[in-house]
């Protein structure tokens, strides 16, 4: 993983060609992986990355995923949660975060399926709201006794209530102070920070904290602070994720999202195309089978061994029968699907962003798979 | 063993008033609550669909093309029932509440607060609470005899039920009550009590938002000040309306791990609240014709026919029943995950009732779209 991030190379999505990435349009994701599994890095120099999505998208999945996969040449990476749910936890299957960054996993190229070697660390931070906000103001006023006293009489829930965008201020506030924190030695503390962002409804809102609190706080810290967070955000070394699933709600919600961001000019990145099953019959096939093709069909599901141990035709055949119309259902209802997926694509195609598409698992995700998705990000050139 | 949850006979009983329906984002609620407003309507009921920020195509499947805040009649419904539907405007509720409750000159310093504006737009708990706001106006109105709401889709499971509260208890909050008159909390022994002095207070505030900002908030505070008892009464009826008989809750959820433990959430949440749960709705399960074939063997056939082909057939057919193989070996392991994960939630609530509603290959558009979706709920395949 670059140290020195090189920034400013990467084109904004207004600037970028389709497939400008050297990478794939949607649809088509292993289009150009080079034979070794890895090709050129789509994000180099962002060191934010936000993942955002519909709900059920696995848009937390996903986010753990890619802050793996960025660790994987030997790096190290920060994955924070902001909404309090501890789902880092729940995907790492460790205890609960407290407010504290930790190491919660390693990462070896061999465990991506990847050449080459060394070992990069994934840290987790599950940000508590009314601890970052005594704390930032533990740092501007010296609160002491008195930080205690307006917990108790519920300061903290007015502040942030009367002022949803402070809490905002404070959650991506501490994402930026950790994608620029330095170490002693004048290194970068982390390689590259990613975060389980809000919902693909409310990023926008979530990000683009300047003008939520313009309004409320016009001079002050806060203030300030949000200036200096906005600054990080519209930057090249930010880029917005969206998860999405090949269905018509969370597709629209990306495309949706994607305009919000870009008229508040945050930095979209890619889009993250989660849960694709390959299609194995297309509509074409399925009337082939319901047609022409029937008797051959069902003759060739006898032969496979469907008819059990008898050799007879007609036992075979009274065995093979019964199942060819529900089979032909599901593949019509399957072809169906397929077929609602390729319009979906090609509305996500018409956003021409850097897609990527990751294997619906089937037992669903347990730590492996997520090692699984993380190193097929890293193929298809998210990380 | 766990019983059916009967819909029918939930929306078929004149007792049954309202039906809040509940569950993460993601799974299908609205469309849930849209498809029982339509089956009870045309079952006889006079309804109206309460929907929370719902997907563009369902609000036009149901003919809501514009957001304007009122029960609108849906053309196209059959039988003796009526439906009506409406899409949550929550500044505008919360506008026609100040105008409600306030002389109209003092309404209109409200409605121009920068503060009230903020607040309005912006609360974390706006939507919910306007949701529940709505929801009392509707069954105060009388003017239906079933209401089905479609709650908002909340971060945590936690928020609809408390947003009420936690706004009512923001406005008559001590802070507010300290920054605006002191002196009615009791004034200097309250002060001392708390070990905060107020100018650490305001000053703390004015630092961090500025001035203005609370300058704002005070005259908002004065305006309202009449308003604010009304607050906390209204979100206490609403909460008892939500707990009173008449009232079921449906969790809606997929039989997917994240969406049932986010159901199981909801199902502790309301008991503690002794919230009526009436059951569960388990959307997009998977089904098969033909049970008799497992996966294994599907997928043995599969692997036959593509590595030895068939004596009597030709290659395509040989590869289209090998792709008709592993279509069903996939639904056979997807159903038998869906059994597992079912089945998990089912040993922890077994006394939880439980309607399963087969998967639809695509979204849903229309009033069909609706219709199919309400079979499946009442019981037909």
């Amino acid at each position: 993983m670059a140290r020195t991030p090189g920034q400013a190379d990467r084109p904004t999505p207004e600037e970028a060609p389709a497939g400008g990435f050297g990478a794939h349009g949607p649809g088509s994701p292993d289009g150009e992986n080079a034979p070794d599994g890895g090709r050129g890095r789509d994000w180099e120099g962002v060191r934010l990355h936000v993942v955002s999505g519909k709900g059920g998208t696995g848009k937390t999945t996903l986010a753990a995923a890619l802050a793996i996969a960025l660790a994987a040449e030997g790096g190290r990476t920060l994955l924070i949660e902001v909404e309090g749910r501890q789902g880092i936890a729940e995907m790492f299957g460790i205890a609960a975060l407290p407010y504290q960054e930790r190491k919660i996993a390693a990462v070896t190229p061999a465990q991506l399926g990847l050449p080459g070697k060394g070992s990069g660390e994934i840290f987790g931070l599950a940000i508590d709201t009314e601890l970052a906000l005594l704390e930032y103001l533990d740092m501007f006023y010296k609160l002491g006794r008195a930080g205690k006293a307006l917990q108790k009489v519920g300061f903290v829930d007015f502040a942030t209530t009367i002022a949803p965008g402070v809490r905002d201020v404070l959650l991506t506030g501490k994402a930026c102070e950790a994608a620029r924190r330095k170490g002693p030695d004048g290194r970068r503390a982390y390689d590259a920070i990613v975060m389980d962002a809000p919902p693909t409804g409310r990023i926008t809102r979530f990000l683009n904290v300047n003008s939520e609190v313009a309004g409320l706080a016009r001079i002050g810290p806060i203030h300030g602070q949000a200036q200096a967070v906005m600054r990080v955000l519209r930057s090249p070394e930010t880029a917005v994720h969206l998860v999405t699933l090949l269905e018509e709600m969370p597709v629209q919600e990306t495309v949706d999202g994607v305009a919000d961001l870009q008229e508040a000019q945050l930095p979209v990145g890619g889009v993250l195309v989660n849960m694709v099953r390959p299609p194995v019959l297309d509509a074409a096939a399925v009337a082939a089978v319901d047609g022409d093709h029937r008797e051959e069909v069902a003759r060739a599901l006898g032969e496979a061994g469907l008819g059990g141990r008898s050799r007879a035709a007609a036992t075979v055949r009274a065995a093979v029968e019964p199942l060819l119309d529900p089979l032909l259902e599901q593949a019509r209802e399957h072809a169906e699907r397929v077929e609602l997926e390729r319009e979906q694509r090609s509305a996500l195609q018409h956003l021409r962003l850097p897609t990527y598409e990751l294997p619906l698992l089937g037992e669903g995700v347990d730590l492996g798979g997520l090692y699984r998705l993380a190193g097929e990000l890293k193929r298809q050139g998210a990380a | 063993m766990t019983a059916l949850l009967a819909i029918d006979a939930l929306i078929d009983n004149p007792k049954t008033r309202i039906v809040v329906c509940c569950g993460a984002g993601g799974v299908g609620k609205t469309t849930t609550a849209a498809a029982i407003g339509l089956r009870a309507a045309e079952r006889g009921r006079k309804v109206v669909v309460l929907t929370i920020d719902p997907a563009r195509r369902l609000a036009q499947s149901m003919g809501l093309s514009e957001l304007d805040n009122t029960p609108r009649p849906v053309k196209g419904t059959a039988g003796a029932g009526e439906l009506h539907a409406m899409m949550l405007d929550m500044k505008r509720t919360f506008d026609e509440v100040v105008l409600a409750h306030a002389e109209p000159e003092r309404a209109k310093a409200i409605l121009e607060n920068p503060f009230y504006q903020s607040l309005s737009a912006g609360f974390a708990g706006t939507q919910e609470y306007m949701a529940m706001e709505k929801l009392g106006q509707l069954r105060a109105a009388d003017a239906w005899d079933l209401i089905v709401v479609d709650t908002p889709p909340s971060r945590s499971a936690l928020d609809f039920l408390d947003a009420p509260n936690r706004l009512g208890s923001f406005l008559d909050g001590k802070v507010i009550r300290l920054l605006t008159a002191p002196a009615k909390v009791g004034g200097r022994s309250a002060m001392k009590f708390l070990n905060v002095g107020m100018g650490l207070l305001t000053g703390t505030l004015g630092k961090i938002f500025g001035a203005q900002l609370l300058t704002d908030v005070q005259t908002f505070v004065g305006a309202m000040d009449s308003m604010f008892g009304g607050f906390r009464e209204r979100a206490d009826r609403t909460y008892q309306l939500l707990k009173a008989p008449g009232t079921a809750f449906l969790v809606v959820a997929a039989p997917e791990r994240d969406a049932l433990r986010e159901a199981a959430y909801f199902v502790d949440r309301l008991a503690a609240d002794e919230m009526p749960l009436a059951g569960l709705v388990l959307n997009r399960v998977h089904g098969t014709d033909a049970p008799q074939l497992t996966a294994e063997r599907a997928l043995a056939a599969a692997e036959a026919l593509e590595e030895n082909g068939s004596p009597n057939s030709s290659p395509v057919a040989e590869a289209l029943a090998a792709g008709l193989l592993r279509l069903h070996a996939e639904r056979m392991q997807i159903m038998d995950r869906e059994r597992r994960t079912r089945d998990r939630f089912v040993s922890v609530y077994p006394d939880v009732p439980i309607v399963e509603v087969g998967a639809l290959p695509g979204d849903v558009h229309d009033l069909d779209g609706l219709r199919a979706i309400g079979d499946r709920l009442g019981g037909a395949d």
